[in-house]
């Protein structure tokens, strides 16, 4: 029996603010996704101009989290919220949070991109790039989804998603370390493909963490550090 | 809420958006598709409740939470009041424990004035008021037909809602008490007891120095203190507080909030406050009426941050009141 509602405020302003952090929470989680499919894309396809455009994008993001931190504290301090508006508004400032980790991730990403554009050699590791960036960005967008309808069950399936991720991370580090032995000159190349893996398990822990929040505001339990 | 009603949301919120939203790239290139991706926008949907106001509460049965507990002072059992031929309060079962702060919240009318003067039988007074069920301190049945109400109102005592000292001299207001009851044998005696009952109640240092003026002087917030180093004067097992602060500013509400901890070390205390963010701050355990029922009684931690109920989570999120 979820009961999320953040409307039928007395103070009709409540309404419109929490509102508004939401809709802007959801627009910084729009952006971020975009941010990710570019940001693998520029890898997968060697475009150096998309990886450049990812780098430029991610100022908007860490503006958004700052507008989006400011509206909760001016909330907390304007209204007070308590009970599920308060989970709302701490899940919101952690979300943004988050958010603006896998932006940076993202960014790392389209860094390393544009090295590897430069660079030339075999596309090890673009397979499992793009398909753990799959993996990824589907579960991105599913958190996201489940944060906007508040569906608990949806986060806790997207949740278990990223024990695959975790299972693709490890099984493509032992191929592109297979790899680096075999051939010692791809080496350095291969390392930046290690990195955007590695940025990607990470923007799956931080999805992961997304999904634990939208529990966290539905519920009030908090499952973090769970086994 | 079932699959079936947010499979609907569900699609129209994850329908990209219909045009790539950075232009430059496919503007660049002469690719057939744009392979950047558009930003996808999602609509925060909330699933459709019923609203909280339209909460049916005849459909409340029992209470919910933690009402009861192992090292109570006051146990009340099935408690109904009425006024006349109206019903105040429903069948109220709680235990306050030892040395304990019970917030009781609500909105207006909902019986929580009404019950908190049940313990100590301020409703003997308000013509037409019956007061059915158990309500015990200690084991002993305070309606005990043979209980004599003068002592136990020492044993229980009480702070208004407004500052509401004698028009006497401070040093009275606070020694009327003891002195009535018998408490103290000699003048020195009750300057002792005077003096502590007002360093108990932080007013001390501000009137140690005029003792003999009259309390009715004082400023509202140092009268309310003065009214609860009355209350402590006469060594009660228990506070019952009804809305101590409304009539106070912030500081001086402050200054009481901050005496009420203290004083929890040593007495038990019930307080019935409007406001929630009191509440919230002073009390151990908190419990929500309405209607004249007690729908939930918890950890106070617990009802501000994840309420069991729903009629308290409406409350306390400010949907109604």
């Amino acid at each position: 029996m979820a009961k999320m509602s953040f409307e039928n405020h007395i103070m009709k302003q409540f309404d419109e603010e929490l509102e508004e952090i939401r809709t802007r929470l959801m627009e910084m989680g729009g952006k971020v996704e975009q941010q990710l499919q570019n940001a693998v894309t520029a890898v997968t396809d060697a475009d150096s101009k998309l990886a450049e455009e990812v780098i430029s994008g991610d100022q908007s993001i860490d503006n958004m989290e700052v507008d989006i931190d400011e509206a909760c504290i001016l909330i907390i301090a304007r209204r007070q919220p308590a009970a599920s508006d308060l989970r709302l508004v701490m899940m919101v400032t952690k979300a943004v949070n988050d958010l603006e980790r896998i932006g940076d991730e993202a960014k790392k990403i389209a860094n390393h991109a544009i090295i590897l554009a430069e660079q030339s050699g075999s596309a090890e590791g673009y397979t499992e790039v793009r398909h753990m960036g799959a993996s990824v960005t589907r579960m991105l967008a599913n958190a996201l989804d489940a944060f906007a309808r508040f569906d608990v069950d949806a986060a806790m399936s997207t949740l278990e998603e990223d024990k695959q991720v975790d299972l693709e991370y490890k099984t493509a580090l032992r191929e592109l370390v297979t790899y680096m032995m075999e051939d010692p000159r791809s080496i350095s190349r291969v390392i930046n493909v290690l990195w955007v893996i590695r940025s990607l398990e990470r923007i799956g822990d931080h999805a992961k963490n997304l999904c634990e929040q939208i529990v966290f505001v539905v519920k009030g339990k908090d499952i973090r550090h769970q086994k | 809420m079932s699959p079936a009603d947010t499979a609907k949301p569900a699609k129209a919120a994850s329908k990209p958006a219909a045009k790539p939203a950075v232009k430059a790239a496919s503007k660049a290139k002469s690719k057939p598709k744009a392979k950047t991706a558009a930003i996808k926008t999602r609509k925060a949907v909330a699933p459709k409740i019923k609203a909280a106001q339209n909460l049916d509460i005849a459909d409340h049965q029992e209470t919910v939470g933690k009402s009861f507990s192992d090292n109570a002072k006051m146990t009340m059992r099935n408690i109904n009041v009425y006024y006349g031929d109206k019903q105040a309060i429903y069948d109220v079962s709680i235990d306050i424990a030892k040395n304990e702060v019970m917030a009781m919240i609500g909105p207006s009318g909902c019986g929580k004035s009404t019950f908190l003067r049940t313990l100590n039988r301020m409703n003997d007074t308000v013509e037409g008021c019956r007061v059915e069920g158990d309500i015990c301190m200690d084991g002993e049945n305070l309606y005990a037909p043979k209980l004599d109400v003068v002592e136990l109102r020492a044993r229980v005592g009480m702070v208004f809602q407004k500052p509401n000292p004698f028009p006497k001299s401070i040093y009275e207001n606070v020694a009327y008490g003891p002195k009535i009851h018998g408490l103290a044998d000699s003048r020195v005696d009750l300057d002792e007891i005077v003096e502590n009952s007002l360093r108990k109640a932080s007013l001390w240092e501000e009137v140690k120095e005029r003792l003999h003026q009259p309390g009715t002087g004082l400023s509202g917030g140092q009268q309310q203190r003065l009214c609860i180093a009355r209350a402590i004067a006469v060594s009660p097992e228990v506070i019952l507080m009804d809305e101590p602060c409304s009539a106070l500013d912030p500081i001086a509400t402050a200054k009481i909030e901050e005496l009420i901890e203290e004083l929890s070390e040593n007495f038990t205390i019930a307080i019935v406050t409007h406001s929630m963010q009191q509440a919230a701050r002073v009390s151990h355990r908190t419990a929500y009426f309405h209607l004249g029922k007690l729908i939930e009684v918890n950890p106070t931690e617990q009802v501000f941050t994840m309420p069991q109920h729903q009629l308290t989570e409406a409350y306390i999120t400010g949907r109604f009141g």
